[in-house]
């Protein structure tokens, strides 16, 4: 009996689990937070606060964000986990604080192609909560890019206005997450995942 | 429904019972109804996911661009050392040593190269590092139980590390984990991140757990059931386990089909 012996595997994707209370000594790094450093021209604060059904923070989930730079180019530099200070790897990581929340230094993001809605794609994970949710988070200013968005498009007004963030005064951006509620934040799901 | 998110009131016979209630219900399902093959974000069992599960579907999204991508990680970003939770610290961690090692796959069995896989787990006692780890079993100064590395060409990883123990929790009284390792894992497409948890063959802890249950197709749980491989296991040295990981079909070379029957 040997490992030579590779059956045919079978290809239905492997559960995923929640990522429980103990990820904080393991997935959080130095520079997880920062795309950019603070002194970058046009760095902008991208934040919020994570919330569950009943309005109360969350204290315990890790935010990743994924983007294109300002062009809209997509990277494809590794480097997210060692920063060198200057190499834009379109990456973040966070743990939310004590009072839920988060903070990514970073950049807009470009449009990917001409006319669409730049977005900052996000993953969501907590204890508590069973598997990854996946969103989006819409910069706010091109209203016309945002009215063709196929995605935008096909929720009604009050859920749509959960995935575009708020620009704020300093030029940040504010977006929150809430797991459940009202004012649920749309998760997404693609066209290969599993329908459970 | 009146429970607790928090507050380890319930008795494990009454988690069980509610988990019976669950796994009937699914049974009874319709036979057109797909397996339900990935864990119910709505499983009440687990108390913390009470206030911590969306209650609106998850809603379609065709992959914009960015999606279609996703982080490259390069040997700047993981040492090769880093694989091995056996020699991170000044001396060699207490315990059953071993080796956990598979390929990443992505859904159409490609293997998935050159991407990062992090692990985080307790220690041999049953103890997270992690100062949220109230459990008064021992923590070992030469063990943090996270570890990190890249797949190889072949979608192959393979983490040195010691064989957890299982541990207490709160959700209810008398809550036990079975032994497990978290597992975290990125493919070509954003689409594509996952967490999870791999657990060892046999554990008596598995019909007990609220987490692992809360995947209710049978055939789908066991596959996060690492599989003891002699071929794995070195002599005089340590034992081997054995496990696969699939993530989610890439979208970049697939195509919408005709009827739009895929949810
Ligand atoms: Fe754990």
């Amino acid at each position: 009996m040997t490992s030579e012996l590779t059956p045919t595997p079978d290809l239905t994707p492997t559960p995923g689990q929640t990522v429980g209370p103990f990820f904080g000594t393991a997935l959080p790094y130095a520079g997880g937070t920062d795309l950019v450093g603070p002194h970058h021209p046009r760095a902008i604060r991208l934040h919020g606060t994570v919330f569950d059904g009943a309005g109360a923070v969350v204290p315990d989930a890790l935010l990743e964000i994924w983007q294109p730079d300002e062009e809209g180019s997509v990277t494809t530099e590794p480097g997210s986990l060692r920063r060198d200070g200057w190499t834009f790897t379109g990456f973040g990581r966070t743990q939310v604080d004590g009072v839920g929340h988060y903070t990514f230094t970073t950049v807009d993001p470009g449009a990917t192609e001409p006319g669409r809605a730049p977005f900052v794609a996000m993953t969501v994970f907590a204890r508590g909560l069973m598997n990854r949710l996946f969103t989006r988070c819409y910069l706010p200013e091109d209203t016309v890019a945002l009215a063709a968005d196929p995605l935008l498009a096909s929720l009604p007004e009050d859920r749509r206005a959960t995935l575009v963030a708020r620009r704020e005064t300093d030029g940040g951006l504010r977006f929150d997450v809430r797991l459940q509620g009202d004012a649920e934040t749309v998760f997404l799901a693609y066209p290969r995942h599993a329908r459970h | 429904m009146g429970v607790d998110a928090d507050a380890a009131t319930s008795t494990q016979d009454e988690i069980c019972a509610e988990m019976a209630a669950l796994r009937a219900g699914y049974e009874r399902r319709g036979s057109d109804t797909e397996p339900e093959t990935q864990p119910r974000l709505d499983y009440p069992p687990y108390r913390s996911s009470l206030l911590r599960h969306p209650t609106k579907d998850l809603h379609h999204a065709d992959p914009e661009t960015i999606e279609l991508e996703a982080p490259v990680f390069g040997q700047r970003d993981v040492g090769a050392l880093e694989a091995d939770l056996t020699i991170q610290q000044g001396g060699e961690p207490l315990g059953e040593r071993m080796i956990v090692t598979g390929r990443v796959l992505d859904g159409d069995g490609r293997p998935v190269r050159r991407q990062l896989v992090e692990i985080w787990q307790a220690n041999a006692a049953g103890r997270y590092i992690h100062q949220r780890d109230q459990h008064p079993a021992p923590i070992d100064p030469n063990f943090t139980g996270s570890g990190r590395c890249l797949t190889g060409e072949d979608g192959s990883y393979l983490f040195t590390t010691i064989k957890p123990g299982p541990y207490p929790w709160k959700n209810h009284r008398n809550a036990w984990r079975p032994a497990h390792i978290h597992f975290s894992l990125f493919g070509t497409d954003f689409t594509q991140r996952m967490v999870t948890q791999m657990y060892f063959p046999g554990d008596p802890l598995f019909a007990l757990d609220p987490i692992y249950q809360s995947i209710l197709e049978p055939a789908a749980r066991d596959r996060l059931v690492a599989a003891y491989d002699h071929g794995v296991t070195r002599p005089e040295w340590c034992t081997g386990y054995r496990w696969d990981v699939v993530l989610t079909g890439s979208h970049a070379t697939w195509t919408e089909p005709d009827d739009g029957g895929v949810a």
